[in-house]
Formats: C-alpha cells, sequence, structure tokens
C-alpha cells in the first residue's frame, strides 16, 4: 500500500465512458482524472451532457467505465458497494412512496444481506431524521411531505450505512431557491458533523462555490475535464458568504472558464 | 365594497361556512347517483304502462320487484353456484396471472415466447370459449369457473406485467447501490409497486369473472343465474328474467366493492398517475 491509498477517496485515471446505441456510439467522458481527497467536498460542475452524472455513477459503480481506472477508497467501486462505503442522494428523491419517512431511511437496513447491519456508533435512523430537521415527520408518507423534505429524508437515508463516500447528483435541482438556499446550508453542516467525503454534481455555479472546497469544471460533447479550481473560502460559511468579494471573484472565475471557447477538443489548460 | 364585507368574517365563521359548504357538496355526492336510479325507474314505469308493452316483452318495475320477493329463495338457491364459480374462477384466473407476470419479469425470453399466446388466447371470443371449455371438462362447475378464470387471466397479466415494471429508474439504482439481491428488489420494490396496477385490473375482473360464470352456464346447465335466464327467456317469463339480472348485478356490484375495499386498506399511499 501506498500513503496516498489511505487519504485518497477516489482517484479516476483516463476514464473514458461510451454509450453504444443503435444509431451510434456516444462519448459521455473522455480522458478525465481526478483525486478527492478523504473527507473533501467537490463539485463537478458543467453544462448539462458533459457527463457529470455519469461519472459519479461510474464512482457507484451503476456503470462501468469503457477505458481507464476507478479506484474507490483504494479499491474497485463494486468493493466499495458491497462494503457500503457509497451513499447516494438522486435528483428525485427517489422515496418509495409506501414506505414513511422513518421506512424509508430504514430501507438500507434491509436489504443488501451481510451489509444490513446498523454499523456501531453510527446514528440510527431517527437521529438521522432529526439530522435533517425532519424531527416529527417519522410517520409521514413521501405524497405527504414538500419536495424539500422529500429530499432531507433521502439525505437521512443515504446516511443511514454511515458511508464513507456521498455521492450527490444535483440533488437539491428540482427544488425552489429558498428551499435550496436553506438544505445549501444544512448540507455543508452535515458534511462538516459527519466527516464524510462529498462528491456532488451541479449545474449552479453558486451552489458548487458555497458548498465546496474544489470544484471540478467539465465540458460538453465530449463530457471532459476543464480545470480544477480549489474554493478557499473558511470552512464555516452561511449564506452571506455569497455577498463578500472572495465568493464573487470565485464564482466569476468559474463562469468564465465554463463559458471559454471549447473549440480546440483538447483544451485541458 | 365586497372586500370590506369578506374581510367581516372572522377565521372561525369562515371555516364554519367551509364545513357547511364541504357537507353540502358531500350530500349533493351521494344523493345524485339516487336520483338517476329512481329517475331510470320511473322513466322505465311511465314506458311501460303509458306504451301498454305486454308483459312478455318487457316488465314493469312492480312486477319485477314481486317476482323478487316471491321467488327470493329460488333465486338464491341459484346465485350460490354463480358465486362460487365466479368466485373461484376469480381466484384460480388471478393467482395464475399473478405469477405468470413475476416469471416473464425475471425470464425476458419467456415472456416473448410466450406472451403471443396469451393475446391469442385472449382474442377469442368468450361464447367461443365456453363449448370448447364444456367438451374439455365436462358439464359441472369445472368449465364454468375456467371461464371466469380465463376471462380474469388476461388484464391482470398485463397490468401486473406492467406494475411489475414500471419502477422509478432511481429507485431501482438505489437498489443496486444497496446491493440489493433479485428477491429483495421483487418483494420491497416491485411487488409493492404493482398493487395499485393489479387492484385496477381486480376491479375489472371482479364484475369480468361473473359475466363469464353466466356465459358458462348458458350452455347446458340447470342451475346457476345462467341457466335462470335462459328459462326465463325461452318462458317468456320477463319479469323473472329481470329479477334474474337484478340479483346477478347485484352480487357483481357487491364483488367489486369488496375488492374496492381491500384496495383501499392495502394501498395507502398515493400512487403515481397510472397511464
Amino acid at each position: 500500500m501506498t500513503p496516498a491509498d489511505t487519504t485518497t477517496a477516489i482517484d479516476c485515471r483516463d476514464l473514458t465512458v461510451r454509450f453504444h446505441t443503435e444509431r451510434r456510439a456516444i462519448t459521455a467522458l473522455e480522458g478525465v482524472s481526478f483525486t478527492l481527497q478523504r473527507g473533501g467536498f467537490l463539485s463537478l460542475l458543467g453544462p448539462s451532457g458533459c457527463g457529470k452524472s455519469t461519472l459519479l455513477r461510474v464512482v457507484a459503480d451503476l456503470i462501468a467505465p469503457s477505458q481507464g481506472l476507478v479506484k474507490v477508497l483504494g479499491g474497485t467501486p463494486e468493493q466499495a458497494r458491497r462494503e457500503r462505503a457509497l451513499g447516494f442522494v438522486f435528483q428525485d428523491a427517489a422515496l418509495l412512496p409506501w414506505r414513511t419517512a422513518l421506512q424509508n431511511v430504514e430501507l438500507p437496513l434491509e436489504v443488501g444481506g451481510a451489509s444490513r447491519r446498523l454499523p456501531k456508533g453510527a446514528p440510527t435512523p431517527r437521529e438521522l431524521l432529526n439530522l435533517v430537521g425532519l424531527e416529527g415527520w417519522e410517520g409521514s408518507l413521501p405524497h405527504e411531505l414538500s419536495g424539500g423534505m422529500r429530499q432531507r429524508v433521502s439525505i437521512a437515508r443515504a446516511l443511514v450505512s454511515a458511508p464513507r463516500i456521498l455521492l450527490m447528483d444535483e440533488p437539491f435541482g428540482a427544488l425552489d431557491e429558498i428551499t435550496r438556499d436553506r438544505l445549501n446550508e444544512e448540507l455543508r453542516r452535515i458534511w462538516q458533523e459527519m466527516r464524510t467525503t462529498i462528491l456532488f454534481v451541479t449545474h449552479s455555479v453558486y451552489e458548487s462555490v458555497f458548498l465546496s472546497e474544489q470544484v471540478l469544471v467539465l465540458a460538453a460533447n465530449p463530457g471532459r475535464v476543464k480545470k480544477l479550481v480549489s474554493i478557499d473560502l473558511p470552512r464555516e460559511r452561511d449564506l452571506d458568504i455569497r455577498d463578500t468579494e472572495p465568493f464573487v471573484r470565485l464564482a466569476a472565475n468559474l463562469r468564465t472558464i465554463l463559458g471559454s471557447s471549447s473549440h480546440d477538443r483538447r483544451d485541458r489548460q | 365594497m365586497t372586500a370590506a364585507i369578506v374581510s367581516d368574517v372572522g377565521p372561525a365563521e369562515a371555516e364554519a361556512r367551509f364545513r357547511v359548504e364541504q357537507a353540502r357538496l358531500r350530500l349533493k355526492r351521494r344523493l345524485l347517483p339516487i336520483a338517476g336510479i329512481v329517475g331510470f325507474i320511473l322513466f322505465w314505469a311511465a314506458l311501460v304502462y303509458g306504451l301498454h308493452v305486454p308483459p312478455f316483452v318487457a316488465p314493469s318495475p312492480a312486477a319485477v320487484v314481486e317476482t323478487l320477493v316471491v321467488n327470493l329463495p329460488k333465486l338464491m338457491e341459484n346465485l350460490l353456484p354463480t358465486a362460487i364459480e365466479a368466485v373461484s374462477g376469480f381466484l384460480i384466473g388471478n393467482l395464475a396471472a399473478i405469477v405468470l407476470a413475476t416469471v416473464f419479469v425475471h425470464q425476458k425470453s419467456l415472456q416473448e415466447a410466450f406472451f403471443p399466446i396469451v393475446v391469442l388466447i385472449n382474442t377469442i371470443p368468450v361464447v367461443a370459449k365456453a363449448p370448447i371449455l364444456v367438451l374439455l371438462l365436462g358439464n359441472g362447475m369445472e368449465p364454468k369457473i375456467a371461464i371466469a378464470a380465463l376471462i380474469c387471466f388476461f388484464p391482470t397479466l398485463v397490468n401486473m406485467v406492467r406494475g411489475l415494471e414500471s419502477v422509478n429508474p432511481q429507485a431501482m439504482e438505489l437498489m443496486r447501490v444497496l446491493s440489493a439481491s433479485k428477491a429483495e428488489v421483487f418483494f420491497k420494490l416491485r411487488l409493492q409497486n404493482s398493487l395499485p396496477y393489479l387492484f385496477s385490473a381486480l376491479k375489472i375482473a371482479a364484475s369480468t369473472a361473473v359475466i363469464g360464470a353466466i356465459v358458462g352456464e348458458w350452455i347446458g346447465s340447470v342451475t346457476g343465474i345462467g341457466a335462470l335466464i335462459i328459462q326465463a327467456m325461452y318462458a317468456f317469463d320477463s319479469a323473472m328474467l329481470y329479477a334474474t339480472v337484478v340479483v346477478g348485478s347485484t352480487f357483481s356490484v357487491c364483488f367489486f366493492l369488496l375488492i374496492s375495499m381491500i384496495e383501499r386498506l392495502m394501498v395507502r399511499w398515493q400512487p403515481p398517475v397510472l397511464h
């Protein structure tokens, strides 16, 4: 084992993913490389079609890469999945509509064979619902909850097996701005409390700057890395930080990178 | 000025008004169907009496009620075999459909091989299936049960396959991230997901099973609602014919309501919009 194995959460090397349809082959990702340290918070930012959701699904062992190497916590994505080291939050909360909020959070403890036990010392489903601010809603069915509350439940569900990496696929994309702001603040708090690693997909510049420690900017057609930007903002952040000069500068910088001409398909800066 | 008037109403009074309005609407919803039925019977009576329709063509509502009361033991005696056939056929047909749908969902190649045959059998009209099954199964209850089962089978199979397959793709991805087994995906996700689809098929099947049993009894049967219909028709006993029909459809309605009640107990969550 190299020392890197204990500090690196995700390591992607020259990752390429191609999909074959009846008419043609689509290159969703081409030569993507990046690393994410344990305990880090990295956002994948890019326009639609840049393969950011695909990248997340490769890490989650939902899609197999066509070429390249992915290491998750030093092993394969499949090992990480089987060890319950991964939590996934989907864009639509993907709650089971016949289960109450609490029963939805408990689902990971009921399936998956050997991995179903609650890890020792890990917060219980009830505690996690409290953590995401849903105390008193345990018995509600998903259709009785608002969109923001449903997404809170799905975050609690992803945290129930105490995953070392949380993968989030535009979790707040379908929410209104006010709810989204509040959940952004809470996600920062949860990340610090749970000391987990987060890989977060978004197409919002503000969200990526506010939430992350690093932003990986992707370009589309084919999906590829444009630039990795470090977000040098204080660890403790509230929404007011968005009006400060460093924040505005970082956001403007990301916007420039996103908008910069991509005529040169090999442009990797 | 109306705005000023509205603002005079306190919240308690506004709520009271709302409740009164709700109660009025609820009463209206219940009374209107009854008014429709009463109106229909009055219209029927007016036609029969006004046009002097002879009793062997169509009976008056009063004559049907009288026959119902006088012949109640006979009608009930004949309802029993029909009910047994319809309910047995309902259970067998739907159970077979649920099992086959489960197999189809897990073995796509079997679905591709056998689904066309199922469609083909379904295209044969019930009145044509009945004689075939009487020849095959004799003259007892078996062919009637078989017809009722066959008639229930197809809608349930189609709906059940769709219900088991139309799970939220992100929920499927979730199950994979959780390393769920095929059995866990089936029992935790697919089966629950299929319940609204299943019940919409079962509600159709509840009435068609009774139709199947009755049609089965038309062919060489001496007991049952179907046999009674044929006898009444040949005897030009229109009042008896109508009374038999009333008994048969009342049973269908009760069966349907029973299934609806079970649905309300089992599917408490709001199902996604069914297409």
